[in-house]
């Protein structure tokens, strides 16, 4: 292993709210392999050069969605981005952008969290049925429709990515609304029209530009730009027609 | 505990821009070429293309007044909501000013147009 | 007491942090084309409805080499709308669903640049054919 070490300098932003104002650039000399992800970059540091560090993570394959940092003002998973790629050149990693950072790489995402409780990320059913009715069965058309959506694992990768988001913090965003339309477009659920309000309202759909940096971005191909794009439409239709539907029709 | 949620108005906005979008992405450059270039230049097209006489005729029928207005109207509030999207993006967040000048300025211009096709006749 | 403190880092400039940001400022820049042929087409309209002289002194002024400088930045900056128009596409549209397959975005792109090649040709027909 060690004949093929070679050092790389990874430049990491710092941000310890205790003693300092504003975030600051540090530079540390990391030895790696050919195998080392940035994630093992910054585990390097914090073992062995300063384990005051702090960063979030857990699976190392791509599943969890705890360790997405900017790297090189990317947003990227550090678990699957890896140092050979950079060297010889430094790596600067950075907390997710348009996030507030609550220390060092760790960004605050109760925002996120509460716009996911708001979407309603469940099934409501379209017809309740019994035990006895047996299960809700679905054809693999109607799993296609919504499979692609369900593939997100909320890293937040999307939101680093929208400018829109990082302007406006109240706009829903493309990860929630992914997630919305994973359950709208779902054959079992009948919570279209319920979610409306919320795709419909000033921190719906419209915020959104069209960047289509998010789905650029997303490690799980979810695609959330076409979520949201695809529920303009659907919010234009529901502002139209309203007039014309009957109350609580889901168009 | 729900939060208060107020129904954006967008749409009426998103929708003009985005058929202002698709005209001028399937006719602007085509447009663009015909009367910015080919006829000034005597190029391509036969030399009176745009004489009054063949615009006249064009605009006093009914097909050519809606073509020239949906051209005119939708080119401009196509533009009007990406420049105000744009301002906002470069961190001028001018508000309601900002609004009046975009959307004012493509409302004025449909007005405009269709004062014009009208003083026209038919 | 509570430590936490957390840090909101400026938007200002974040157009030029990224490649994929400003391609994005250049092709919603083309819509200050778009305004401004507008302008020029609604001033011509004007000029028309005041009769044969004001309309004349509009069509002649085009051939003023600024005027012509202007059309050629216009047409490459709305043929850049027009391909980004349909390159965003794939994206802004529900999917499309042929033979129990979802087209690909390159077939949507490609299919919506088809269409403008084919409604510009009609639009160049249709004039050379109402002014012959």
């Amino acid at each position: 292993m060690s004949e093929n070490q070679r050092t790389i300098e990874i430049e990491v932003l710092r941000y310890h709210p205790e003693k300092d104002k504003v975030p600051y650039q540090q530079v540390f000399q990391v030895p790696f392999t050919d195998d080392m992800s940035v994630l093992q970059g910054v585990q390097y540091i914090k073992d062995y050069l300063d384990g005051s560090l702090s960063f979030r993570w857990s699976c190392r394959m791509a599943i969890c969605g705890s360790c997405g940092m900017m790297i090189n003002g990317e947003p990227s998973l550090s678990c699957e981005t890896f140092l050979r790629d950079y060297y010889p050149a430094r790596v600067r990693v950075e907390a997710l952008a348009h996030f507030p950072i609550e220390r060092d790489l760790v960004i605050n995402m109760e925002g996120f969290i509460e716009k996911l409780e708001s979407i309603q990320p469940y099934i409501i059913p379209k017809e309740k049925r019994t035990l006895e009715q047996g299960e809700y069965l679905q054809t693999p058309e109607q799993l296609n429709a919504y499979e692609q959506f369900s593939s997100c694992i909320n890293c937040m990768l999307c939101y680093a990515a929208c400018p829109q988001f990082g302007l406006n913090p109240e706009f829903i965003g493309p990860g929630a609304m992914a997630l919305l339309h994973r359950y709208n477009v779902d054959s079992r659920d009948g919570g279209k029209a319920e979610r409306m309000e919320l795709v419909a309202s000033e921190e719906g759909v419209f915020h959104c530009t069209a960047v289509g940096y998010c789905s650029e971005v997303c490690p799980k191909h979810v695609d959330p730009a076409n979520a949201v794009n695809q529920n303009k439409t659907n919010a234009a239709a529901d502002y139209f027609l309203r007039f014309l539907a009957p109350k609580g029709g889901a168009k | 505990m729900k939060r208060t949620l107020k129904r954006s108005n967008a749409p009426i906005f998103w929708a003009l821009f985005g058929a202002g979008g698709m005209l001028s992405a399937l006719l602007g450059p085509m447009l663009v070429l015909i009367t910015g270039i080919a006829v000034p230049l005597g190029l391509l097209l036969p030399a009176d293309t745009m004489s009054y006489a063949n615009m006249l005729a064009f605009s006093q029928n009914v097909i050519g007044k809606g073509f020239i207005l949906a051209i005119i109207a939708l080119f401009l509030w196509h533009a009007a909501h990406r420049i105000f999207h744009s301002l906002h993006d470069i961190g001028i967040h001018a508000g309601i000013g900002a609004k009046l000048l975009c959307y004012g300025g493509a409302m004025l211009g449909t007005l405009f147009a269709a004062y014009s096709l009208l003083a026209i006749g038919f | 007491m509570n430590k936490r403190r957390p840090y909101v880092r400026p938007m200002d400039g974040w157009w030029r942090r990224n490649p994929f940001f400003v391609e994005y400022m250049i092709h919603e820049g083309t819509a200050l084309f778009v305004a401004a042929y507008a302008g020029i087409l609604l001033n011509g309209l004007l000029h028309l409805s005041r009769g044969e002289a004001a309309w004349n002194v509009w069509l002649e002024g085009l051939k003023n080499p600024l005027y012509i400088a202007f059309h050629v930045l216009a047409l490459v900056a709305i043929s850049y709308h027009t391909y980004t128009w349909f390159k965003i596409m794939p994206r802004t549209m529900p999917p499309v669903i042929v033979g129990g397959k979802r087209l690909p975005d390159g077939a949507i792109t490609g299919g919506g640049l088809a269409v403008a090649a084919a409604a510009s040709l009609v639009l160049l027909l249709a004039v050379w054919g109402m002014a012959r």
